[in-house]
């Protein structure tokens, strides 16, 4: 019998084997001669995930906090591991919502990111919920949760200093300095948290995770050999102090206008008052876009930021910096004195001057004392016309050159963004405005701060710091140091000094006396604080706006600048109400308040009357919303004429095509 | 060369049983591994699969020791009564079955399941090696040939109204026995020609294929032009093995796939050789999509395997295979985690325990005095040969995938169970091959 089956026994041996050793040779071309799987392995089990570091703290002067991240809880249900015999009510009950309500925000979730993925049920919990969750989570399996920091603003003051943060738009993204951004990220959109996004972030780490099938992280790669791990970003400690910030915004509450006040030593920003402004807190979290629209449909534009963006003329507070640049060109002394009579009448027409007694300026400090518009236009001419330069137009181009020194004209470079530069003419700009025909009675004005100069609020305060310091200014900034670090490279341009002028300081005392008189004797008694001596200057700037097509006399800006104490100057400060009235009457108190809140942390109680009577004022006027909503039709009405006349071209350009290639057809092939 | 003189254990063929013992640790190393998370409290987990199996494999161990015990000639007698139990089980698993993803394979007492079509292979062994070693038996006459295809066919077709094809498929491997027993040659030639011709229907294009099969023939004709003039029979011949590629590629193959394979197994069997399923085996909506779901099966479990690199990633530490990328991965596709964790090295070596652990039956089989013990080791050896050849060639892109398990790898009691149970019944025949068992 095993004799006739003895072959057959070797047949199927060979099929054995045979197989076997096919199997053997398709390994080995699997696994050895072949890289490609091994790197698709990696591919599809290894997942980064980004670890964020919480966002650094911002500090005021004194280590108040302005800024910090909150912790909040997020609840988050992976729907395939909620077992069906859970309490439901209980749930209910602790998160304080209704069965169908439960039943539709689980349904939601488990959609989301699929049944078998972590989603997010109920977002940042109230302290209640996450409280009585706390408690009683073992209860709630497949239920959890998550911890998450939100920026929260613990007073609502100082919104557009400190800025916000917001998801990064596609447009940013394409940025250089946003490459290491990836979409859903969150960076500073304005405010200090734009400025120094670098700084406030951190540094993300990344850790490497194992996944599975279904893209759930699962546990470390290689145990975490890899990772890198997360850096908190560094705190950035201000130069503001946030009670004077506040009370900044109190004063400046139901006026359109704003403070700067600096301390002239450093450059350092005390208080940056824009108004109205909004609760910071608005703009953070869920309700960002909504209430983003809601302020940005706001006619009073609290989200702009007038003291960096604001363009107004200076009037009468510029004329201390008429008589900085004349002194220092050579072209006057303190005692040189001009003869008013109550107005200037040598470019043809009357330039009216409040003073008419004689001898009101007799000198510098007289002139300065009674804001004399006939000295200090007098002396622009001179200046502009001084032999030393050879014509008018060097001379305006001298002119310019000083005020561009002293910051005007361009952004000083104060660390926020967006800052606008204000309007500096140079002599092109009045050959352009008068054809090149023109001499120094056309733009006697900007001798008296009017006309076709603007400056913005941090430049007026700045101009107060030159002339605080006699004669040099530091870049007006808000950050004392980051990490506790004032050296630190971001800074170091905040540390140069910038010498402007080369006048003595006997001169520039004049100067400061001339401006303490103002306050002492003059239209800005308002501002007298006992045993402080505070130099100061009004403004009431005439300005128009277009309305209907008409150009309208609105009421005037109140501008106020000072600085004090004239011996050692603390804090400089300059405040814009638009349409208010004079300088004296609201900028006046609203800067004497603050400096005196500065200088003697309190308010004496025989100013408390002035308090009241700003807190009291309502100084935006009606016209601003008719303005407003004119504008706004306006440039509605543009972009459609716009998009109109696009589309018209469009068409006859294809029109044009059309008849261009029949032609073409015609001569090439006569059809 | 008498050996009587021992007890029954000194008997046992201790090479198969240290085999077998080494197929089922590194099967327990390969589920531990896949479900082991470096966040376990414990490695002593019942939630996981490897201590399930564990009790499962104690079980099998203690049935084993009863086999042991039990007289080596109660195999033979209850061979047919089983094999009848066994078909009864398969009739109710057709109208009772419990569904497992489309199938209806499972009978369930209570809280345990098990697999009617995966023990009666156990039985059905023994029918066939009961009915061919018996002495009325003439395996040379057809009458006789046909009752032991029946024999293995029978549980099949039950098996395939289970909607669970790919263990019906494991019954053909009992012809390899009956080639063994007097079956002609030709029946292993036609039966590699069918797979020949299957892969070409499923390669070519059926139009093309038609050409090529024809031009075949007609060369032929041509060349042997003179000795078909003289020998009609050859002719004929050539004629009907013409008729029957053009028959099988034309109508059969288009025949199976539309009105017998399941949806699923069509797109298997094309992915595995590479290919589209053809529009015209597809619904109508699915027409255009190309293939999808399966092919993601192999893809994974080819990743698995080919990122493991010569020696492999390491215990523990198979990225493809703990995260679940590859389906079904402690059942069907275990060798998965051999190849990942362990590399070519391991799995080369895990290849020569199969085929010594096959080739060693056959070593058994061939001393048997008795046919009985013979012909059923021979239906172990190829059990585990077809089990072994098609679930390994399925996870590297060899063959198509069919659901059967690796044997003694695989998670699953049943299978467990049975493949021990086959294992431990011929290590009691062995220990008697002196005796005469009919």
């Amino acid at each position: 019998m095993s004799f006739a089956s003895t072959p057959r026994r070797y047949v199927i041996w060979s099929i054995f084997t045979g197989v076997a050793l096919v199997i053997i040779v398709k390994l080995l071309f699997l696994q050895v001669f072949n890289d490609q799987y091994k790197i698709l392995a990696q591919d599809i089990a290894i997942t980064k995930k980004v670890i964020y570091p919480p966002r650094g703290v911002i500090y005021d002067r004194r280590g108040k906090v302005m800024l910090y991240n909150q912790v909040v809880y997020d609840l988050m249900v992976t729907a395939y591991e909620v077992p069906d015999n859970i309490d439901t009510m209980m749930l209910c009950n602790a998160l304080g919502i209704d069965t169908t309500e439960y039943k539709k925000l689980f349904h939601r979730a488990s959609v989301k990111n699929g049944p078998r993925r972590k989603s997010v049920m109920i977002e940042q919990l109230t302290p209640e919920q996450t409280a009585r969750l706390q408690e009683n989570m073992y209860a709630f399996p497949g239920f959890e949760l998550s911890e998450r920091y939100i920026r929260t603003y613990p007073d609502p003051h100082a919104a557009l200093i400190l800025g916000y943060i917001g998801e990064i738009s596609p447009s940013k993204l394409k940025e250089q300095r946003y490459a290491s951004y990836r979409q859903g990220d969150y960076l500073g959109i304005n405010g200090l948290e734009y400025t120094y996004e670098e700084v406030l972030r951190g540094q993300r780490g990344i850790h490497f995770l194992e996944r599975d099938n279904f893209n759930r992280p699962t546990e470390p790669y290689r145990k975490g050999a890899l990772d890198t791990p997360a850096i908190a970003g560094k705190s950035l400690e201000l130069y503001l102090d946030a009670e004077l910030q506040a009370y900044g915004e109190q004063l400046m509450a139901n006026k359109i206008g704003s403070v700067v006040a600096i301390d002239p030593k450093t450059g350092g920003i005390l208080a940056m008052v824009s108004s109205p402004s909004y609760d910071p807190n608005l703009l953070r979290g869920r309700h960002r876009s909504k209430n983003f629209a809601r302020l940005e449909l706001d006619a009073t534009k609290p989200l702009y930021n007038r003291a960096i963006k604001g363009e107004y003329q200076p009037g009468s507070a510029m004329k201390p910096m008429t008589a900085l640049v004349a002194l220092d060109a050579g072209v006057i002394t303190p005692s040189f004195g001009f003869p008013c009579m109550g107005g200037y009448y040598n470019c043809g027409r009357r330039i009216g001057c409040t003073h008419s007694g004689g001898g009101h300026a007799a000198n510098l400090r007289l002139a300065l004392a009674n804001s004399c518009n006939a000295y200090f236009v007098h002396i622009l001419r001179l200046l502009v016309d001084s032999k030393k330069f050879g014509s008018v137009k060097k001379g305006v181009q001298r002119w310019h050159d000083y005020y561009s020194d002293f910051g005007f004209g361009h952004p000083t470079g104060v660390d926020l963004p967006y800052e606008r530069g204000g309007l500096l003419p140079d002599s092109s700009y009045y050959n352009n405005m008068y054809r090149g025909n023109w001499n120094s009675c056309n733009m006697l004005f900007v001798g008296m701060g009017q006309g076709e100069v603007a400056l913005t609020p941090v430049q007026l305060a700045n101009s107060m710091c030159i002339i605080a310091n006699k004669g040099y200014y530091y870049t007006p900034h808000l950050v004392k140091s980051i990490g506790g670090n004032p050296k630190d490279t971001i800074l170091r341009k905040y540390h140069v000094k910038h010498k402007v002028t080369n006048i003595p300081d006997t001169v520039y005392n004049i100067v400061a006396l001339g401006m303490q008189d103002v306050v002492e004797r003059g239209t800005g008694r308002v501002a007298i604080l006992p045993g402080v001596s505070v130099c100061a200057k009004t403004g009431t700037v005439e300005n128009k706006a277009i309305v209907d097509g008409q150009v309208v006399k609105m009421k005037d800006h109140s501008v106020f600048v000072a600085f004090a104490p004239r011996e050692d100057p603390k804090i400089a400060i300059a405040v814009i109400v638009e349409n208010a009235g004079f300088g004296a009457t609201w900028a006046g108190p609203v800067a004497s308040l603050m400096m005196e809140k500065y200088l003697t942390d309190s308010i004496a109680t025989n100013r408390k009357h002035l308090e009241t009577r700003l807190y009291n004022a309502n100084l935006i006027n009606p016209y601003v919303y008719t303005i407003d909503a004119a504008q706004r039709l306006k440039d509605r009405l543009r972009w459609e004429t716009r998009m109109e006349r696009t589309r018209m071209s469009d068409s006859l350009q294809h029109a044009q095509d059309s008849i261009r290639i029949k032609r073409w057809f015609k001569k090439t092939y006569g059809i | 060369m008498t050996n009587t003189s021992k007890s029954v254990f000194g008997r046992v063929d201790g090479i198969t049983l240290l085999l077998y013992l080494a197929l089922v640790f590194v099967g327990m190393l390969a589920i531990f591994s896949v479900e082991y998370r470096s966040t376990d409290p414990s490695i002593f987990m019942m939630s996981k699969s490897h201590m399930r199996q564990f009790i499962w494999l104690i079980i099998s161990l203690f049935a084993g020791l009863l086999i042991i015990f039990t007289d080596s000639k109660f195999f033979s007698s209850v061979a047919y009564l089983s094999y009848t139990v066994a078909l009864i089980l398969l009739i109710l698993t057709v109208f009772i079955g419990v569904g497992v993803k489309g199938s209806a394979s499972w009978l369930g007492f209570g809280s345990v399941k098990f697999q009617p079509g995966e023990v009666a292979k156990i039985f059905t062994s023994l029918a066939i090696a009961k009915f061919l070693s018996s002495p009325e038996t003439n395996f040379a006459t057809l009458k006789h040939r046909l009752i032991g295809s029946a024999l293995a066919l029978t549980p099949a077709v039950l098996i395939v109204l289970q909607q669970e094809t790919g263990l019906a498929l494991v019954y053909m491997c009992f012809f390899l026995v009956m080639y063994r027993e007097g079956l002609p040659h030709i029946v292993l030639i036609i039966a590699f020609s069918a797979i020949a011709l299957t892969l070409a229907t499923l390669l070519i294009d059926k139009t093309v294929l038609l050409y090529i099969v024809t031009g075949l023939a007609l060369a032929v004709a041509v060349l042997m032009r003179k000795v078909l003039r003289r020998e009609k029979t050859v002719a004929i011949i050539l004629v009907a093995v013409w008729g029957i590629c053009v028959l099988f590629s034309q109508l059969v193959v288009p025949f199976v796939f539309k009105n017998v394979l399941q949806k699923h197994q069509v797109e298997r069997i094309y992915t595995t050789v590479g290919q589209d399923v053809p529009d015209e085996y597809l619904a109508p909506e699915d027409r255009g999509k190309g293939s999808t779901i399966s092919g993601y099966n192999v893809w994974q479990s080819k990743i698995a395997i080919g990122s493991g690199g010569l020696t492999g990633k390491g215990f523990l530490n198979g990225t493809s295979t703990k995260n679940e990328f590859v389906p079904e991965q402690n059942t069907d596709f275990i060798f998965c985690a051999i190849g990942e964790q362990f590399g070519f090295l391991g799995s080369a070596a895990l290849v020569l325990l199969y085929l010594g652990l096959m080739l060693r039956i056959l070593v058994l089989a061939e001393r048997q005095r008795s046919a009985f013990s013979r012909i059923y080791a021979y239906c172990v050896a190829s059990i585990f040969f077809i089990h072994f050849a098609i679930n390994i060639s399925m996870t590297i892109g060899l063959a198509p995938v069919i659901g059967i398990t690796l044997p003694l790898l695989s998670y699953g009691g049943t299978s467990l169970l049975s493949f021990s149970v086959l294992i431990f019944i011929l290590l009691r025949l062995d220990a008697d091959r002196q005796v005469m068992i009919r």
